[in-house]
């Protein structure tokens, strides 16, 4: 019964790895560059539902909403003035913008409002307990995961179905035959950045109704999980981020079910390096053999 | 040119030599902490920077105190206090120490808040053989440090380890707990030294611990742990941390359908805990503090009043409660000395014994540690109510 209840811990965990996860894999799919400014995203999107919440008294759908919203256009201003500039400049220079950023918006944000932490008001979503065979699940945890397969199924769609999505695939394949076919490269990566960033502020929100307390460098570890997650799926691979978070939110709940939760932060980044040793590709990667 | 450096550095001693006469000759006979009337006390406190809130309350206190002591005086003799801000840096904690002692020529010095700050006066205080009273430092490494005992040195507060041992107590007697389980910061020395002494105290009296957790801070998920927790089965959950951790871990318990008592220290006591964890989950868990506002205790009645009336109606905290009984300690010491020589003062206050203040009723040990009562408080609806007083 101890294990059903770490599984569904995992579970809870793992759908918020998942969802910032899909940005990452989108951005990385579509200009190959790790946009590690997502993880603050999150953390925007975080305060952007507490406000809208407690300030604007909403309640979680449009506040979830208009976090969504707002992540969407911080995305594309993040795109537009850091990375559009950058686009035919070496990856280790996006790399290393990324980086800026990512402080950039840490220590503005604390700069404007200080550290100090913030908690989430405790009766935005009901949180009834089940309990069955003697496993109690949170209303909220199933809420949570409820709402994360539903954006991902809604991000399938988008992918598969759209005639944005279609741009996106034909960019991701070959951005210079997109471009050369009437495809407007630019629009599309805009599109795709706030996409992903959207996903990281619903994640936000989702967030911080199930752990409470938020703080402006909240985004970075699980930034970083996220990143292990995108790259344990892997990178690039829409479906390979929502199993990859999935399954590194089960490893970390099963580790401290184990007795070593404090090993929890260096197991997920073990997984890491043995993913990029013996599999470098990811679970759901195929080997391309590149020409030579 | 051997012979012109000689001569240099003999004008420069007797220059020097002239200088130190100039000073013993202005001051008394006895070493100068006054004149006449009053006696100088010096304050060294975190009037500003990151924990500025703990020296401004500290202040608040030791100001009520003075204003009340200044009403008799001291065998006619009013205290003057010398105030200088550290900025919560344990730099300008040293360099205000030694301005308070050697320009200011202070009798004692009431500070720091932290133990940092309180352990960066030590050896100025040492060397110039001027007492230190340190309101809240509850490191034990501020009086007694590799196997020394700093003997100018003393302090209000109880001493971390000391929190466990009430915890572990109450624990035992009061919740009537046979098992219990530890769940720590392990990047805390404050959670650590907690943690210990409740574990040595608990397993004295009888109790078993069933499990031991740690988490690190900045952690938000603690369900796999707490789940963990709960199948060992323990009656009692010890949790030595800090609010923000705290109260995550007190509603991530509720929610794993982890209903036994919680306890903690004084690192709980903020009402960010509150919001954080909500009130309903709060129910059935404890701190053990420096002192309750709803003591029903006269002593403690007085000073809020007095407190209220003073400072527009605000409730004392534990700081200010701090403040206020470390002038008195101070108050009784000199009284008792006789003098404001700072030698008489230390010896005073070393002999201080059931002194009765607002944090408890003081005997001091021989590391210069306060023996007095902790009060037990418990949450009720998200207030924290006066359980009860515990003597060691």
């Amino acid at each position: 019964m101890e294990l059903i209840q770490q599984l569904i811990n995992g579970v809870s965990l793992g759908s918020i790895y998942a969802l910032i996860a899909l940005g990452y894999t989108m951005v990385y799919g579509i200009v190959k560059l790790i946009n590690f400014a997502h993880g603050d995203v999150f953390m925007v999107g975080s305060f952007v539902g507490f406000y809208s919440i407690t300030v604007l008294d909403l309640s979680f759908i449009p506040a979830l909403l208009i976090s969504m919203t707002v992540c969407a256009l911080f995305g594309v201003l993040i795109e537009r003035i850091a990375y559009k500039p950058l686009r035919n400049a070496t990856r280790i220079a996006a790399l290393i913008t990324a980086i800026g950023v990512s402080l950039l918006i840490e220590y503005g944000f604390i700069y404007v409002r200080g550290a100090q932490p913030e908690a989430y008001p405790n009766d935005v979503l009901p949180t009834d307990k089940f309990d069955i065979f003697g496993v109690s699940i949170n209303s909220q945890s199933v809420l949570i995961f409820g709402v994360a397969v539903v954006l991902m199924i809604i991000l399938q769609i988008i992918v598969h179905k759209s005639k944005i999505g279609k741009a996106m695939r034909a960019v991701s394949f070959d951005a210079d035959a997109a471009k050369l076919m009437g495809i407007n490269v630019d629009n599309t990566i805009s599109a795709t950045f706030a996409i992903g960033s959207a996903l990281a502020g619903a994640a936000g929100v989702i967030f911080g109704i199930y752990y409470i307390k938020i703080e402006p460098l909240m985004g970075v570890l699980p930034g970083l999980k996220a990143f292990v997650a995108a790259v344990l799926g892997g990178i690039g691979i829409i479906p390979g981020a929502m199993v990859g978070g999935l399954l590194l939110g089960v490893i970390e709940a099963l580790v401290s079910a184990a007795g070593y939760s404090l090993w929890r932060d260096a197991v997920a980044f073990v997984v890491l390096i043995l993913i990029l040793i013996f599999m470098p590709q990811g679970l759901f990667g195929k080997n391309k053999k590149e020409k030579v | 040119m051997k012979k012109k450096k000689l001569a240099g550095a003999f004008l420069s001693l007797t220059l020097a030599a002239g200088v130190l006469a100039g000073c013993s000759g202005s001051g008394s006979s006895e070493k100068s902490s006054g004149d006449g009337d009053t006696i100088k006390i010096g304050v060294n406190l975190e009037l500003s920077g990151g924990v500025a809130s703990y020296g401004q309350s500290i202040a608040e206190g030791l100001e009520l105190a003075t204003a009340e002591i200044n009403k008799e005086g001291i065998d006619g003799k009013k205290i003057k206090l010398i105030k200088v801000d550290n900025k919560s840096e344990a730099s300008e904690a040293t360099s205000g120490a030694i301005k308070l002692t050697s320009q200011d020529q202070v009798a004692a010095i009431v500070g720091a808040a932290t133990s940092t700050n309180s352990i960066a006066q030590v050896q100025i205080a040492q060397d110039n053989k001027v007492p230190v009273i340190s309101p809240s430092g509850t490191s034990p490494e501020i009086t007694f440090s590799k196997d020394k005992l700093n003997d100018y040195i003393f302090r209000t507060s109880f001493i971390d380890p000391f929190q466990g041992t009430v915890a572990a107590n109450f624990a035992t007697k009061e919740i009537k707990a046979k098992s219990a389980a530890i769940y720590i910061d392990s990047a805390s020395d404050y959670s650590k030294g907690l943690a210990a002494a409740f574990k040595e105290q608990f397993e004295k009296n009888g109790g078993k611990i069933v499990a031991e957790e740690a988490y690190i801070a900045k952690d938000t998920d603690f369900r796999s742990t707490l789940t963990r927790l709960k199948s060992a089965k323990p009656d009692f959950i010890f949790l030595p941390g800090y609010y923000e951790e705290a109260g995550l871990i007190v509603k991530q318990a509720r929610e794993t359908g982890l209903d036994v008592p919680f306890m903690g220290g004084d690192g709980w006591d903020s009402p960010k805990l509150v919001e954080i964890a909500g009130a309903k989950a709060l129910n059935n868990t404890f701190i053990t503090n420096h002192y309750s506002s709803g003591d029903p205790d006269e002593k403690i009645q007085n000073f809020v009043s007095a407190f209220k009336a003073k400072y527009k109606d605000k409730s004392p905290d534990a700081f200010n409660a701090l403040g206020y009984d470390t002038g008195y300690f101070l108050a009784d010491a000199i009284k008792r000395a006789g003098s404001a020589d700072s030698e008489k003062i230390k010896e005073a206050l070393e002999k201080t014994a059931d002194l009765e203040l607002v944090t408890g009723t003081f005997t001091l040990d021989e590391k210069h540690n306060p023996i007095k009562s902790a009060t037990i408080l418990e949450f009720k609806e998200g207030k924290q109510v006066f359980n009860t007083k515990i003597n060691p």
